[in-house]
C-alpha cells in the first residue's frame, strides 16, 4: 500500500489552529505522507506550521455540530487543537494521521525521503567508528585490541561489527563468553580512564541459571580486564533479590567463587514499563496547572520520575568513584544490557571525562554508547507520554539520560560545552526526526535497511558550524576534574525546559538565556573582534585575573 | 557576662551534618555575644562564630562514645553539632548558652553592644539612608487627594501605626477617630501604595469590630472617601486575607468583616491565607524535611507536600496578584486587612507592590518596601522572630514568607530583579540576628521609646555598601515585560523549594559552579575592559594587539572554585549498610578528620574528602539479599554491615 493511499482528504480550508499561548489562527490544513502542514494564507507574511506525522503521539477527535475538533498531542509534548469544518473531512484527516504516524517499516519513514539541498548522501555517516575511536585513543593500544568477530553480527546481533577487547583474550574465548551472556552481549570496553587506565566495561547478565552454570572463558575475559590488579567492581543494576530471581529464568549474576577478584554491588533500577509509566504520569501532572500545590507535589512524587533520575545519577557517581577515586575497573550490567547499562556507563563518562563534555565529545559518546551499542531506539521510542496505545517495549531511558545530563549542567553550569538547547533538540529528534540516526534498534538493522546510504546523519548536521553555535553554552569553561553531581533530593529539580516547555514559564527562561548570551557577546566585543569563537576555551590556572592586570599596568 | 559559666572548652569536636567523617577538633569559647569555635591547627578563616541572638534552640543529646553532643539550632537554619568530652562542660555550655540565647530585655540584644567603630554622624547617616517621605513623594504623594494627617504624631490614635499616615484629604479628624475605634487595635484604613498612573491605591487596616450587626458610620465614610479618592473608579475592593471561616469566627468576639450592605460600592472578597500558627507549624515541618539525612526522592517530596509550605506561599502570591491586577488592570483601589493588619496584610500589600512597581525590584526599592510595609506599619518583628524570650505562640515566619514570595518571583522572572537571592538571604539573617536596630521591637513607637536610632545602627546602609554582592547580572530594567505589572504564573509547578535558604549550610547540596557569579564577573570584566580601552586610547600607546588579547583571555578565567568540582558526593542513598573499600584507608581518614587540606589547592573552600569512598551495597535496605539466601548461596559476595 502506497503511503498516499492513506490520505483521503489532503486539503482542508478554514481550519482553526489553537496553540498554547498564541492567538487562534485560521488557515489551510494539508496532510502529506509524512507531514501535517498548516498555513495561514494571510497576505504577504504567511505563517506555517510543519509537523512530522511521526511526532504525533495521540489524537483525539470530538464532534461539535457539523464540524469536528482534533486534538493533536505530540511526542515533544506540544498539544495542538484543530477545528475542522465538515465532519467527514475531520474524520478523514484523523484517520490519515493515525495511519501515517505509526508506520512500522523503517524505509517508509521520513528520513529516507529527506533530501535537503545543502546536504549530500555521499559523505561519511556518523562521527566515528569503533576502529577510529581505538586509533584516536592511544591509551588503549597497549592492552586492548579491536576485535571484528562480530562483523556479520552473528555473535551478538545487537553489538556493532567491531568491539574493543583485551589483547590477551582471543576471539574464540569471546564467542564462548557471548554464549554465556544474554543476547550475546559479552563484556566489552566502554571507557578507559584518561589518567589511570582503569576501564568501564558493559555487558548483559550472565546466563548462570538455576544450576549456577559457569563459563571459564567469561571468567578469563574478566580476569584479563583487571589484568592482575586485585579488584574490580561489578555494578549490577538490579537489586540482589531481582538478580537471584533472574536465575530462575536462566539469567543470573557473577558469583563470588568463580569471579574471585570481582566485587559485586547491587543497585536497584526501574526499567521498561515502569519508567514509561513514570513519564506518562509526570507529563500528565505537568499538563494540568489547575490543581493545588499539594496535588502537584504528590503527583510529581507519584510519577517517580525524579527517583529514576536520582538512581541513575547515584549509580553513575558510584561507578566514577570506583574508577576515578579508587582506581578499580568496573563492569556494569543489568539484564539485557541495552538500557540502564548504557544510561549508567554514559553518565559515568560525562562525570569523569572532560572530553565527553564538549559538543563533539558528547555526540560521540551518544553514538558510541547508544547508537552503536545497540539501544533499541525504535522499540523504546515508538510512543511517548500521550499515547493511548498499549505499551509494548516503550521506555524513555534516553530521555532519562538527557534529564540526568541536564541535572549535571544545572549543578555545573560552566562545565559542559553544550547548552540545554542541544538536550531539548535531542529529546525531540529521538522520537521524530528528519535524520536516520535514531532509526532501527541496532547496527545490524541499520545496515539491512540501508540507513547509512539513504539517510542523513543528525550528529554530523548538528556539528556544522552555523548549526552548532546555537547549542553552545556561552559560559563554557573546561575543567579537567570529575564533576561530581549532588544526588540529594534537594539538589534535583524538575527539568522545566522539557516538561514545561510549552507553558508561559518557558518564555521567561528564554529571555534569561538571551541575556546570558548578550552579556557574553558584549564581553567578546570588548575583548576584541579577533575572538569570534564563542567557546571560552581559555583556562588559566596559574594567573589570577587580578595579577594579570597588574602585569599589564607595569608594562604601561 | 554573668551568664557564662564556662568561657572555654578544649577538645571539642565540630561535626559536619552531612558526613561524620568531616569532623574538626578545636576549642569552644563563649563570649557575651558569640559562641566561637576555633579549629585546632586551622587558620582564622575556619573559625566559626555564632551570634547568640541567632540561636533558636540549644539541645543536649544522649551521650555517645566520643562525648556529649550539643546541638545549636540557629534561626538561619544552621544546625551546629558539637561533641564535648566532659559531661560537666557540656552541661555548663548548655546552661550558659540557653540563657545567652534567650535575652529577657531589649537591652541585652547584640545591636546595643555592636560598635562598628563609626562616629555619631555616620550612625545618623546610616539611619537617614532610607527616607519614607521620599518614598511617598516618589509615588506622587502628597497630592490634591491624599495628604499626611498629623493625627497619629503622638501615637495616640494607634500606637502600632507610624506617626505619619496618608489618608484622603476629604476625611475629617472625627471620621478617622471614629473609624479607628471601629477597627481592631485602632488600625484604621490608611494608604500603603499609590499608583500614580491611575490613582488607584492599596490601603490597609485591621478587621472592623462589626460583630454580627454593628456598623460605624465614620468607618463607612472612611471607605467611601478612599474610593472617591480614585476618581475614575466606581467601586473598591475590600480584601479580607483570612479564610472565611476564621473571619466568621471572629464575629462572635465582636470583630469580623465588612458587611457589603453597609458600605457603598465595595466588593468584598476573602482570600484564605492561614494564620500565624498554621504557618509556624508548616515551616517547622519544612525545616524537618530540609534536615532529613539523605532522604529518598519520595520521602523528600512527600515531606515537602505534607508541610503545606508551598501551598501557603501560593496563596499569598495569589492574593498579591489579585490586588496588583485590581490596581493595575482595573484601576480599582483595594483595602486589605486580616485580623490585626500586621501579618497577612503586610505580606499581601508588599507582594502586590513588588508585582506592581519595578522600583521594588531594585535593591533600594526592596529596602524601602520592607521599611514601609513592615517596619513602619508595626509588623511585630520581636514577637514574630522571637528576639526576646516570650510567647512561643507569637513566633511565626511571616516575613520569611514574604521574602520567599520575592524569591519565587525571581525564579520565574530571572531578568526582572536588580538583586539576587543572596540579598534576600542577607535580609533574612539580619531580621533575626539583632545585629542592627532596624527590626528590634514591635512598632515605631517602641523603637522611639527605646531610642534605637541613638543606640544602634541601621542595616540598610550596610547592605547598600555591599551591593556588588547582591546584584543580579541578568537584570534588564529596560525590557518592556519587566517594566509594568509582573504577571506570575501561579500554576503549582511554579512554586519551588528554596534550597539556598533552608539548606544554606549544606554545601554539598548546591551547584558547584554559579552561573550568576560567573556572569557578574564577566560583566565586571567587560566594564573594566571598556575603561582600559579608554585608557589605552588616552595614552595613545602603540600596543601590540596580540598582547592585549592574551591578557583578556586570561581575564576571562574566573575565580572558580574548581576544587569543589572534585568532591564526590554521597552516593550512599540512605542505605544503612555502608561499607568502606579498605579498612586501612578508613582509619587514616578518621585521623585526618577534617578533609585532606594539604592536598587541596584552596584550603579555604575545599571540601575534598580524603581518599575514601563509601558505597552502599544496595540502593535501599529492603533490597538487600535476605539472609536465608545468603546461606543458600555461600558464594554470594554481598557485603552487609557485619562484613564491613
Amino acid at each position: 500500500m502506497e503511503l498516499s493511499e492513506h490520505i483521503k482528504t489532503a486539503n482542508v480550508e478554514d481550519v482553526t489552529l489553537r496553540r498554547p499561548f498564541h492567538p487562534a489562527l485560521r488557515g489551510t490544513l494539508c496532510v502529506t505522507s509524512h507531514h501535517l502542514l498548516f498555513s495561514d494564507r494571510k497576505d504577504e507574511a504567511s505563517w506555517q506550521l510543519l509537523i512530522l506525522l511521526k511526532n504525533i503521539d495521540a489524537i483525539e477527535k470530538r464532534a461539535v455540530g457539523s464540524s469536528g475538533t482534533i486534538t493533536i498531542k505530540c511526542k515533544d509534548l506540544l498539544v495542538l487543537q484543530l477545528e475542522i469544518p465538515g465532519m467527514e473531512e475531520c474524520l478523514n484527516i484523523a484517520s490519515s494521521i493515525e495511519a501515517l504516524s505509526s508506520l512500522e517499516s523503517v524505509t517508509e519513514m521520513y528520513p529516507f525521503f529527506y533530501r535537503p539541498s545543502h546536504l549530500t548522501l555521499n559523505g561519511p555517516w556518523g562521527l566515528s567508528s569503533t576502529e577510529q575511536y581505538y586509533k584516536q585513543t592511544e591509551r588503549l593500544w597497549d592492552r586492548w585490541r579491536v576485535s571484528t568477530l562480530n562483523s556479520d553480527y552473528s555473535v551478538c546481533p545487537s553489538y556493532p561489527s567491531a568491539v574493543i577487547m583485551p589483547r590477551e583474550v582471543d576471539d574464540d574465548k569471546l564467542i564462548r563468553s557471548a554464549r554465556f551472556r544474554q543476547g550475546g552481549r559479552f563484556p566489552v570496553l566502554s571507557y578507559c580512564h584518561h589518567r589511570n587506565g582503569m576501564v568501564i566495561m558493559r555487558s548483559s547478565q550472565p546466563l548462570t541459571g538455576a544450576n549456577k552454570k559457569r563459563c571459564k572463558e567469561d571468567e578469563l575475559l574478566l580476569q584479563a580486564v583487571i589484568d592482575g590488579s586485585e579488584l574490580g567492581y561489578i555494578i549490577d543494576l538490579r537489586s540482589a533479590q531481582q538478580a537471584q530471581q533472574a536465575r530462575m529464568t536462566g539469567g543470573g549474576f557473577e558469583s563470588k567463587s568463580f569471579y574471585s577478584h570481582w566485587k559485586r554491588i547491587h543497585r536497584h533500577h526501574e526499567r521498561g514499563k515502569v519508567v514509561q509509566e513514570s513519564l506518562i504520569k509526570l507529563v500528565e501532572a505537568c499538563s494540568d496547572p489547575s490543581h493545588s500545590v499539594d496535588r502537584w507535589l504528590s503527583k510529581l512524587e507519584n510519577s517517580k520520575w525524579l527517583s529514576h533520575v536520582h538512581s541513575a545519577l547515584s549509580t553513575a557517581g558510584l561507578v566514577v568513584e570506583c574508577v576515578e577515586r579508587d582506581g578499580h575497573s568496573v563492569l556494569v550490567h543489568g539484564s539485557e544490557g541495552t538500557d540502564n547499562t548504557l544510561l549508567v556507563s554514559s553518565l559515568a563518562q560525562l562525570i569523569l571525562d572532560p572530553a565527553s563534555r564538549t559538543v563533539t565529545g558528547f555526540l560521540c559518546l551518544l553514538e558510541r554508547e547508544w547508537i552503536q551499542a545497540g539501544h533499541p531506539f525504535q522499540q523504546r521510542c515508538a510512543h511517548s507520554a500521550y499515547s493511548h496505545a498499549r505499551l509494548k517495549q516503550e521506555c524513555p531511558i534516553f530521555l532519562l539520560l538527557l534529564d540526568c545530563v541536564w541535572q549535571v549542567w544545572r549543578q555545573f553550569p560552566l562545565a559542559l560545552e553544550f547548552s540545554e538547547a542541544l538536550l531539548l533538540r535531542l529529546a525531540q529528534e529521538v522520537y521524530a526526526s528528519n535524520y536516520g540516526t535514531f532509526l532501527c534498534n541496532s547496527e545490524q538493522e541499520r545496515c539491512a535497511a540501508g540507513v547509512k546510504e539513504n539517510t542523513h546523519c543528525l550528529f554530523q548536521s548538528l556539528l556544522r558550524p552555523d548549526i552548532e553555535e546555537q547549542y553552545l553554552n556561552p559560559l563554557y569553561e573546561p575543567t579537567d576534574l570529575a564533576i561530581w553531581p549532588s544526588v540529594h533530593p534537594q539538589s534535583l529539580q524538575l527539568w522545566t525546559g522539557l516538561f514545561l516547555r510549552w507553558t508561559e514559564y518557558a518564555q521567561n527562561m528564554e529571555e534569561a538565556r538571551e541575556e546570558v548570551w548578550s552579556i557574553v557577546k558584549e564581553h567578546h566585543e570588548q575583548a576584541g573582534p579577533d575572538r569570534t569563537n564563542n567557546t571560552l576555551s581559555t583556562h588559566c590556572d596559574t594567573l589570577t585575573p587580578f595579577e594579570n592586570l597588574m602585569d599589564e599596568l607595569t608594562i604601561l | 557576662m554573668e551568664h557564662i559559666r564556662m568561657p572555654k572548652v578544649e577538645h571539642v569536636r565540630l561535626v559536619d551534618r552531612s558526613s561524620s567523617r568531616r569532623t574538626q577538633v578545636g576549642t569552644l569559647y563563649l563570649t557575651a555575644t558569640h559562641t566561637i569555635f576555633v579549629g585546632k591547627g586551622s587558620e582564622d578563616r575556619n573559625d566559626l562564630w555564632v551570634l547568640h541572638s541567632l540561636v533558636c534552640n540549644v539541645v543536649k543529646h544522649k551521650a555517645s562514645q566520643s562525648g556529649y553532643p550539643l546541638l545549636i539550632i540557629c534561626k538561619n537554619f544552621q544546625v551546629i553539632r558539637f561533641i564535648i568530652p566532659q559531661e560537666s562542660d557540656c552541661h555548663d555550655v548548655y546552661i550558659s548558652l540557653s540563657r545567652l540565647s534567650r535575652p529577657e530585655k531589649y537591652e541585652e540584644l547584640y545591636c546595643f553592644s555592636f560598635n562598628p567603630n563609626v562616629d555619631k554622624a555616620e550612625r545618623e547617616h546610616s539611619w537617614d539612608f532610607l527616607d519614607l517621605k521620599a518614598e511617598y513623594s516618589r509615588m506622587g504623594l502628597p497630592n490634591k487627594l491624599w495628604h499626611v494627617n498629623p493625627i497619629n504624631r503622638e501615637y495616640r490614635v494607634c500606637d502600632t501605626y507610624p506617626a505619619d499616615l496618608f489618608v484622603p484629604k476629604s476625611v475629617t479628624l472625627p471620621v478617622i477617630v471614629g473609624s479607628s475605634k471601629f477597627r481592631s487595635r485602632g488600625r484604621f484604613p490608611t494608604l500603603s501604595y499609590y499608583c500614580k498612573e491611575n490613582h488607584a491605591t492599596i490601603c490597609r487596616s485591621s478587621q472592623p469590630l462589626s460583630g454580627f450587626s454593628a456598623r460605624c458610620l465614620e468607618d463607612e465614610q472612611m471607605l467611601q472617601a478612599i474610593m472617591k479618592s480614585n476618581p475614575g473608579s466606581r467601586f473598591m475592593y475590600v480584601v479580607d486575607t483570612r479564610p472565611k471561616l476564621n473571619a466568621m469566627a471572629n464575629r462572635a468576639a465582636g470583630k469580623g468583616y465588612e458587611n457589603e450592605d453597609n458600605y457603598c460600592n465595595i466588593k468584598f472578597q476573602f482570600i484564605g491565607i492561614e494564620n500565624i500558627h498554621v504557618m509556624r507549624n508548616s515551616q517547622q515541618k519544612l525545616i524537618e524535611v530540609s534536615a532529613l539525612h539523605s532522604p529518598s526522592m519520595g520521602e523528600f517530596l512527600t515531606g515537602l507536600e505534607n508541610s503545606d509550605w508551598l501551598r501557603h506561599i501560593k496563596s499569598i502570591m495569589e492574593a498579591g496578584l489579585f490586588i496588583s491586577k485590581a490596581v493595575a488592570e482595573e484601576g480599582v483601589s483595594v483595602l486589605v486587612h486580616c485580623s490585626d493588619g500586621w501579618d497577612r496584610t503586610a505580606q499581601v500589600c508588599s507582594v502586590a507592590s513588588v508585582l506592581l512597581d519595578p522600583y521594588y525590584r531594585t535593591l533600594k526599592g526592596l529596602m524601602v518596601l520592607i521599611e514601609k510595609d513592615w517596619v513602619s506599619f508595626g509588623h511585630m518583628f520581636s514577637h514574630r522572630c522571637g528576639h526576646l524570650i516570650g510567647e512561643a505562640k507569637e513566633v511565626s515566619p511571616v516575613i520569611d514568607q514574604f521574602l520567599e514570595c520575592v524569591w519565587q518571583l525571581m525564579e520565574q522572572f530571572p531578568c526582572a530583579f536588580e538583586y539576587n537571592e543572596k540579598f534576600l538571604i542577607s535580609i533574612h539573617i539580619h531580621i533575626y540576628s539583632c545585629h542592627y536596630g532596624n527590626f528590634i521591637c514591635n512598632s515605631q513607637k517602641e523603637r522611639k521609646d527605646l531610642c534605637i536610632k541613638e543606640k544602634a545602627h541601621s542595616v540598610w546602609l550596610h547592605l547598600w555598601e555591599k551591593k556588588l554582592d547582591f546584584m543580579n547580572p541578568l537584570f534588564k530594567p529596560d525590557q518592556s515585560q519587566n517594566q509594568g505589572l509582573l504577571r506570575p504564573s501561579t500554576a503549582p509547578y511554579c512554586f519551588k523549594y528554596w534550597r539556598r535558604l533552608y539548606n544554606r549550610f549544606d554545601r554539598e547540596l548546591h551547584p558547584r559552579q554559579s552561573e550568576l557569579d560567573c556572569l557578574m564577573t564577566v560583566k565586571e570584566e567587560t566594564q573594566k575592559l571598556e575603561e582600559e580601552l579608554a585608557l589605552y586610547e588616552g595614552v595613545k600607546l602603540n600596543f601590540s594587539k596580540s598582547g592585549v588579547l592574551d591578557s583578556k583571555q586570561a581575564l576571562w578565567s574566573l575565580p572558580l572554585d574548581t576544587s569543589l568540582a572534585n568532591t564526590p558526593q554521597d552516593y550512599i542513598g540512605g542505605a544503612p549498610n555502608v561499607f568502606t573499600l579498605q579498612q586501612g584507608e578508613r582509619e587514616s581518614a578518621e585521623l585526618c578528620l577534617f578533609g585532606d587540606q594539604t592536598k587541596s589547592s584552596d584550603a579555604d573552600n575545599s571540601d575534598q574528602e580524603s581518599g575514601v569512598a563509601d558505597f552502599s551495597s544496595h540502593s535501599s535496605g529492603e533490597e538487600s539479599l535476605p539472609s536465608e539466601d545468603s546461606v543458600k548461596d555461600p558464594d554470594s559476595d554481598e557485603t552487609g554491615p557485619n562484613r564491613a
